[in-house]
């Protein structure tokens, strides 16, 4: 462990760090813009050329806004929801491959934090933790709703975990591997997961959907039987936080279903690419590939906000057990079945 | 190094397991377990045994923790609901407890520490190694107690499904 890699992973950090925020920043401008248009109307256009500014101004008004504890909250824990949210918001990204080895200065500087060979397991670990900073800040906040809003958050976080799980076990048996990195490396060009895995993938979208509280599954926070859900009781910033750590899990999710299915960096063409930029630009443009898929997947997200209707609890629940977890089964069977063919003959 | 670390967590796991039972508040003794496990989580890592900790850390944190806080939450228990427990049970559990003590002593007595063990092969933890070990020499145990968690799926499934059948 020499200094100049501990340099380089900080500065890898640093940079992603800064890249989940401020995308987290603009998607909450891209959200409302994204509404506007599909409701046609025009959206924030006050602050700076076309709103540009509009989430400037929200951070800032965020902080000023007064800061409000309820005296029967459990002080403690209020104030380490909001942080446990926004911290496992942000640590999913360690384990993404951004882009393929970059070259500087001679030096091959791998564009991810850590290649752990259990990626795959850690990005699951992390979206099942995400669930306590809701739990936790709803049950602290001392009200009623804000607690229903906490345990219908959990039973649907395990819901969806299962047949979240049972998704990527599919996907698996075919990598043979659990490193993203290698998962992202066996879909060069144009063999993308998708192709061989679309109702994996469909279920896996499904279920980033409810783990990250999004509409349609956005149960936690519906406003018509709960106020305001897990944060009725929050302002300020640690509201912002909350609503920040939504956007991150969003730009999380995207990245992991572009990892996983749609091959990450990957894009046809590479290799005629790479002799064309060289060993330093060709990987920063596979990155940008990447990110336009991320970006992608975002849209899709806000897409979906505003098109379909929330679900009753009833149907999340109906569609998680006696949907989605026996079509993954399914799958499995399915793949298992395929494989062993393939191999046999 | 890792000597240190292991140190420096073995402490913060005693430490909140500790605060896991003197925690007045059952939330709280659920967070505090919550954080065992997490220190175990690096227990696990210091060992090498990698998929160990990350299961660990989906099945017992994400999952089991999350379900217990979920019932703690639905019972919303409190000062004024707890029951008042009779003397005579917390004699018993004296009793109990320290005839756990007692057992633990003699068998860490029974145990010689002289002779530490090394595993064969370092690398065991790792997800291919433990699936090989796993589907391989120990097949038919990994298999028995899969059906056995099957078996004992189907019958919590049964029961939560025979009031509606009554009612």
């Amino acid at each position: 462990m020499d200094t100049g890699f501990i340099i380089e992973k900080f500065i890898l950090v640093a940079v992603i760090f800064g890249i989940s925020l401020v995308i987290a920043m603009y998607s909450t401008y891209a959200e409302r813009k994204v509404a506007a248009y599909l409701q046609d109307r025009l959206g924030p256009d006050r602050a700076g050329p076309f709103g540009i500014l509009q989430p400037l101004a929200d951070g800032v008004k965020m902080f000023m806004k007064e800061e409000i504890i309820p005296t029967t909250s459990n002080k403690w824990l209020f104030i380490v929801g909001p942080g446990l949210a926004l911290l496992c918001a942000c640590i999913g990204t360690a384990v993404i491959p951004w882009g393929s080895p970059m070259e500087i200065g001679g030096k091959i500087v791998p564009l991810q934090v850590a290649d752990i060979n259990v990626g795959v397991l850690y990005i699951f670990g992390v979206v099942s933790l995400g669930v306590y900073g809701v739990m936790i800040g709803g049950w602290a906040s001392n009200n009623k709703y804000s607690l229903l809003s906490a345990i219908r958050a959990a039973s649907q976080n395990i819901s969806y975990e299962i047949a979240m799980g049972l998704s990527i076990i599919a996907l698996l048996l075919m990598t043979n591997t659990l490193s993203l990195k290698e998962i992202v490396d066996q879909q060069h060009g144009w063999r993308w997961n998708v192709l061989y895995q679309p109702l994996g993938f469909l279920i896996f979208m499904v279920c980033s959907f409810a783990e990250t509280n999004r509409a349609p599954f956005d149960l936690p926070e519906c406003e018509t039987e709960l106020i305001g859900g897990y944060h009725t009781e929050y302002s300020s910033m640690k509201l912002g936080f909350y609503l920040f750590a939504e956007y991150i899990n969003m730009f999380v999710s995207s990245a992991v279903m572009a990892t996983l299915y749609f091959g990450g960096y990957n894009y046809p063409g590479m290799d005629y690419m790479a002799t064309l930029l060289g060993p330093t630009w060709a990987p920063l443009f596979g990155v940008g590939v990447f990110f336009v898929k991320i970006v992608f997947f975002i849209f899709f997200f806000m897409w979906v906000r505003w098109t379909i209707p929330r679900f009753r609890y009833d149907q999340l629940m109906n569609l998680g057990w006696k949907g989605l977890i026996p079509l993954a089964i399914a799958n499995i069977i399915i793949t298992g079945v395929v494989i062993a063919i393939i191999e046999k003959f | 190094m890792s000597t240190q670390v292991f140190y420096f967590v073995a402490t913060l796991s005693i430490i909140f397991s500790l605060m896991v039972i003197f925690a007045k508040n059952p939330i709280h003794s659920v967070l505090y377990l919550i954080l065992t496990f997490f220190t175990f989580t690096v227990h696990y890592v210091l060992l090498n045994a990698q998929f160990l900790a990350v299961v660990n850390f989906i099945v017992y944190m994400g999952a089991i923790m999350v379900l217990f806080l979920f019932v703690l939450m639905l019972l919303n228990l409190n000062k004024e609901t707890e029951p008042v427990k009779s003397p005579l049970i917390k004699i018993v559990g004296v009793i109990a407890g320290c005839c756990l003590v007692v057992t633990l002593v003699g068998s860490f007595k029974a145990a010689t520490i002289n002779s530490p063990l090394i595993l064969k092969n370092q690398g065991l933890g790792l997800v291919e190694n433990l699936g090989k070990e796993l589907f391989g020499p120990f097949l038919l145990p990994f298999e028995l107690s899969s059906l056995l968690l099957l078996a004992a799926m189907v019958g919590a499934v049964l029961l939560s499904k025979r009031d509606e059948v009554e009612a």
